[in-house]
């Protein structure tokens, strides 16, 4: 059995005097013990907001959430505000975006990870120190104890990211939730960060969910990948067919527009048309239709349901014929 | 820290020094004098006369203005001429003094204990039925003149709680100490004298606490919203951590600021209250002393009790300044 089954994951937004907004749409995927699995998508297709749903941290008031999300056999969604406390930090852990504005600036960076471990294993503040010393020296942080009396602004943007990865490692969770993670951090301590992140789950057997918009964190990282749009996941594939041949229009999109290398010199990008603001609703078609090179009549007729299409899940009218290049080249 | 705060100080003197040479100059402006004060409407010109020459106030504003600080220097800042005719300004000072500072003490007390946690019950429930209630009870508070709800409470409420309606007076036979009337009670034993102040407090305390906590209240409601928008909460929230310690360490601690800033600013709202508030409920302290000292116009007491005032507002914004480096680090490191 998956060590957390998400199915059909709905959350809708809903403000006073406004119409419900749908940020996530009947999300499903599973993670195994020891799995990494990515959830993938511009900003605005509902990935962070499906964490946040995972781990409880949405607003009680205005967000309604529905599906399922079965961790270990027991349906979270369900659990009381206090059971849910004891899952978090314990059971789930999770890293977020900005590492600055995610640490409290006001007490030291000490506390900040002694207080998990006082919470949910017991420990006298005494104890959580010698263990919070062991934590940052796993995690990579140079002269632990004196980085443990130190406030988070005396540390820089990496050391404060290896930080949080020790405050959410602290218990030992089964799972933990990487929320674009390396976004805030310069490409140098971008890759140290996810290798350090690589290594500790491998270490602790933790089973990871990377919410990221970069296909190159995916790369690196997932064994299984999500791609989202619209609140929906499009394109489910294992790593290795998803990079070798999106077949999503979307999924190929994102490929298309990561700048290359090997590129002929004055060779345009290719990024994908218009923007999320851009969307139909799920129900009069597919979300991607009005931004999609491969769009058909169907397309903003009728919504695509997903289908199983040799082991790999797709949610497309008109997918794209593997081997296809880049799509069409579009002024920038 | 050390240099911040002598550096502080010594604009202090800078302050007091201009001050009370503007004090001096502008009193001396305002239509009637102590010599018709004292001597009323009929008096003869030679009575008038040999008062001014007594009082000194026949020489230059700048004479007296130095003679005056000569003597201050010495400890001697004149004599009443209408407050209590004949006692040294010092001395009414010194009696009136602790009355005012234990009135505005519980009162700024009661506001706060008031104003923080209900400006952080407002901020966490957001738009539902008691954060409206409570921002439209504060600002009642502000927008209900003290000299009015004063009165209230001590026509209606005073008879209705069987609580006093009038301050504690200076005569009462209790040991005095510090002139304290609540220390001295408990420093000497006589707790019933404590408890007897304390009652005799509470109205006063009321009246002059509806202003500032109106304003910490909004204050507090405010930082306490902003916060708890921050993404370190959100992080505390998924440690699992209890609801209280996300309240104390996360929320609260960086909600201080803004609420520490308005409670120093206040102090000066407390002192413009206490005039009012003392008048009302007959306290004898520093307030109503300026209030008769005003339609008195005496000069030595009025000069000194607003300095003193002032003195009392600028050190207790220091401490609020000093304290902004014990909660928040990134102060300190700067």
């Amino acid at each position: 059995m998956a060590l957390l089954e998400v199915r059909d994951l709905t959350v809708v937004f809903q403000r006073r005097g406004e119409e419900p907004f749908r940020a996530v749409d009947g999300v499903s995927f599973d993670v195994e013990p020891g799995q990494t699995v990515g959830l993938v998508g511009e900003s605005g297709c509902g990935k962070s907001v499906t964490s946040l749903a995972i781990m409880g941290l949405l607003p009680k008031r205005g967000a309604t959430v529905t599906g399922t999300v079965t961790y270990d056999g027991t349906d979270l969604l369900k659990l009381s505000d206090k059971q849910m406390r004891d899952k978090r930090g314990s059971e789930l852990g999770m890293v977020f975006q900005d590492p600055l504005s995610s640490l409290n600036p006001v007490i030291p960076i000490g506390l900040q990870v002694t207080e998990v471990l006082e919470r949910h294993r017991g420990l006298a503040r005494k104890e959580a120190m010698i263990e919070a010393k062991n934590l940052l020296d796993k995690v990579g942080i140079p002269d632990p104890n004196r980085r443990l009396k130190e406030y988070p602004h005396q540390l820089s943007g990496g050391m404060r990211q290896r930080a949080l990865i020790a405050i959410a490692l602290a218990c030992r969770p089964k799972l933990l939730i990487a929320d674009e993670p390396t976004t805030a951090l310069d490409v140098t301590i971008q890759a140290q960060i996810l290798s350090l992140m690589k290594e500790l789950v491998q270490d602790l057997g933790t089973a990871l969910v990377m919410i990221t918009h970069d296909l190159g964190v995916v790369a690196g990282l997932c064994d299984e990948v999500n791609v989202l749009y619209g609140g929906k996941v499009v394109e489910k594939a294992n790593r290795h067919p998803l990079f070798a041949e999106p077949r999503h229009p979307y999924t190929h999109g994102l490929l298309a527009s990561i700048p290359r290398l090997d590129a002929a010199p004055g060779e345009k990008l290719t990024p994908i048309r218009g923007s999320v603001a851009d969307n139909i609703p799920w129900t009069q078609g597919c979300a991607f239709a009005p931004r999609c090179p491969n769009a058909l009549d169907v397309c903003v007729q009728v919504t695509p349901a997903e289908e199983d299409q040799l082991g790999r899940l797709l949610r497309c009218h008109n997918p794209v014929v593997p081997g296809t290049p880049a799509a069409e080249e579009v002024p920038v | 820290m050390l240099r911040y705060t002598i550096r502080r100080l010594v604009q202090l003197v800078g302050v007091v020094l201009v001050l009370s040479l503007l004090l001096f100059a502008w009193m001396r402006l305002l239509p009637g004098g102590p010599v018709s004060a004292l001597l009323g409407e009929r008096a003869t010109p030679e009575s008038r006369e040999a008062l001014t020459k007594q009082l000194g106030l026949d020489q230059p504003i700048i004479v007296q203005y130095f003679k005056f600080l000569g003597r201050a220097a010495s400890g001697d800042f004149g004599v009443s001429t209408g407050v209590q005719p004949g006692d040294s300004a010092l001395d009414i000072f010194v009696q009136r003094f602790p009355a005012t500072i234990e009135l505005s003490f519980f009162a700024i007390l009661l506001a706060i204990l008031v104003g923080v946690p209900l400006g952080y019950l407002a901020a966490k429930r957001r738009g539902g039925w008691f954060d409206n209630l409570s921002v439209i009870g504060s600002l009642i508070g502000v927008a209900v003149p003290v000299f009015f709800l004063a009165y209230v409470l001590k026509d209606a409420a005073s008879a209705a709680l069987g609580l006093p309606s009038f301050g504690r007076q200076g005569d009462i036979n209790a040991t005095r100490v510090t002139g304290f009337f609540t220390l001295d009670g408990i420093l000497t034993g006589e707790f019933d004298a404590t408890l007897d102040a304390l009652k005799h407090l509470i109205l006063p305390a009321i009246a002059l606490a509806t202003i500032p906590f109106a304003v910490i209240f909004r204050i507090t409601r405010a930082a306490v919203l902003d916060v708890l928008d921050e993404d370190f909460v959100r992080t505390a929230e998924s440690k699992g951590l209890t609801a209280s310690v996300i309240r104390r360490r996360h929320v609260m601690r960086n909600s201080m600021l803004p609420v520490v800033t308005t409670i120093g600013l206040q102090t000066g709202a407390l002192l413009s209250g206490a005039v009012l508030t003392e008048k009302v409920f007959v306290i004898p302290g520093v307030g109503q002393a300026l209030a008769i000292g005003f339609e008195r116009r005496d000069y030595p007491v009025l000069l000194l009790l607003i300095i003193m005032a002032t003195i009392v507002y600028v050190v207790v914004n220091l401490l609020v300044d000093l304290s902004y480096a014990l909660i928040d680090p990134r102060i300190r490191t700067r």
